[in-house]
């Protein structure tokens, strides 16, 4: 029945955002804030370009934290013990530790010795081993949910370890680590925000700079959550779909 | 075919599957049935008798030549057999189709329409023709166990090994894949059998091994083992078995 279902949906949607923005709208009539949008219209420019940013860093670490927190994941379950200690220390101490540390120590010390002089590039891995760490646990997790049983039934047909792997394993392991994997791209999105320290001029540091050139206290920040929500949003309802397309019963 | 274990002993922590077990059938020995209360160490000699599982200790030796005790060549012994498990254990995420082309095409090297092509004869032959293209969800718990079967057979083992292949199913069901399996038999196709279905290893098997406490207590041919078992373990157990049937 998929007529009264979305139309019944639709409606309390429409009517919870409804109530929503009215509870929004009492609550800033309130305190009588004045707004004024109109002086930050010159920095329009500014503002993309910051977006830009934030978007492209995003990006990269985004590739880079999903190849990497594979990786990881891979050498934790190793039957190589070095290989396993050291996948999962490095797991725990980026886990454990602030994004910041991790910047401005990696950015001033770490990337100084080596040479690198780009914010860009050294923000984007910095982010993408950050986030990671924390896929690395998501995809353990779904690896080693899939029972002892249909390791027996690869390697009963023949497989190796990584044909298993590669045909039984993952297929049945990405549908579990969807939804997970999902939560910590979009919270990678707004950790960017974090790159500012290394001086990297990144959306919030735009917004920051335009509330302080044009005088004004909030304005900035609407758009701000506005422009992060038009990546994030579509981004989960990707993965709802592609949950969907792997969707099958065990 | 003929099968020996010389002392074979395969631990699970603590637990003994089987200590020092030891027997061996004649050459003539086509379907052997591996028989014993639960618990006794059939599946685990099952396993380790087709090269699926390494023993601790101790040499299994098929038709005169020791089974490789190195994880990769045993991989290599692996290939020539075909197992089917109580569980099914069918991939979820591939259909009945798949389930049998993927091994072929990955594990043996056969071309994609050859194995299509031997993957429908075989599922056409267990009856599934209509249900190839279905997720094993899909499928009852009969028809999973005979696409676990066509699974098994598609790239011709020298062996194919059952465990309890009947155990989770209903009496219908457990019908029809016994029917299979006996056409199997029937047809020349080597088979070691893991099961409580003693009926149905009577009409079956031509050799029995009988397993308690990881030990092997007795092994003779079908024939003597149902009409005069020697051990009074088995002696026991046939009685236990046949007081319902």
């Amino acid at each position: 029945m998929p007529g009264p279902t979305t139309s019944s949906r639709l409606l309390w949607s429409v009517l919870l955002l409804a109530v929503v923005s009215l509870a929004l709208y009492g609550t800033f009539a309130t305190v009588h804030y004045s707004w004024h949008w109109s002086a930050l219209w010159p920095y329009r420019t500014q503002f993309v370009w910051g977006w830009l940013t934030s978007m492209g860093i995003s990006l990269g670490a985004m590739v880079l934290s999903v190849l990497l927190g594979f990786a990881l994941m891979l050498g934790r379950r190793s039957p190589w013990e070095p290989v396993r200690l050291f996948s999962s220390g490095t797991v725990e101490i980026v886990r454990g530790s602030p994004l910041l540390v991790q910047l401005l120590i990696g950015y001033y010390i770490v990337a100084t010795a080596l040479h690198v002089n780009s914010p860009m590039v050294v923000g984007t891995v910095l982010l993408g081993i950050f986030e990671a760490a924390y896929l690395a646990e998501i995809f353990r997790g779904a690896v080693e949910s899939i029972g002892a049983s249909q390791w027996e039934a690869a390697r009963a047909v023949g497989f190796n370890t990584s044909q298993t792997y590669r045909h039984v394993i993952i297929p049945q392991a990405v549908r579990r680590a969807l939804p997970g994997t999902t939560g910590e791209l979009v919270s990678l999105i707004k950790s960017s925000s974090l790159l500012s320290v290394i001086g990297i001029e990144e959306l919030v540091q735009k917004v920051r700079v335009m509330n302080s050139a044009s005088f004004t206290a909030l304005e900035g920040y609407l758009p701000l959550a506005v422009a992060y929500l038009i990546v994030t949003l579509p981004l989960s309802w990707w993965a709802r779909r592609l949950e969907r397309r792997f969707a099958y019963e065990t | 075919m003929r099968l020996e274990t010389r002392q074979v002993t395969k631990r699970y922590g603590k637990f003994m599957a089987l200590n020092e077990a030891s027997f061996q059938t004649t050459t003539e020995a086509r379907v052997v049935a591996l028989l014993g209360p639960s618990g006794g160490g059939k599946s685990t000699l099952l396993r380790v008798l087709g090269g699926l599982l390494l023993p601790e200790g101790g040499e299994v030796v098929v038709d005169g030549e020791p089974l490789p005790h190195d994880p990769d060549q045993a991989l290599v012994t692996l290939r020539r057999n075909g197992f089917v498990f109580q569980g099914y254990n069918l991939f979820p995420h591939l259909s009945a189709l798949q389930n049998i082309v993927l091994p072929l095409q990955e594990v043996h090297g056969m071309k994609a329409a050859d194995a299509r092509a031997r993957a429908v004869e075989l599922l056409t032959r267990l009856g599934l023709a209509d249900h190839q293209h279905k997720r094993p969800a899909e499928l009852s718990g009969g028809q999973q166990q005979r696409a676990a079967i066509a699974r098994a057979l598609a790239p011709r083992p020298a062996l194919l090994l059952l465990d309890e292949p009947t155990s989770a199913l209903d009496p219908v069901m457990t019908g029809e894949v016994l029917d299979v399996i006996r056409e199997l038999a029937e047809g020349g196709q080597q088979i070691v059998l893991a099961t409580h279905e003693i009926s149905f290893a009577k009409k079956v098997a031509d050799w029995v091994v009988f397993l308690a406490h990881g030990k092997v207590e007795e092994s003779c041919s079908a024939e003597q083992f149902f009409t005069q078992p020697a051990s009074p373990l088995a002696r026991e157990y046939l009685d236990g078995l046949s007081r319902y049937r």
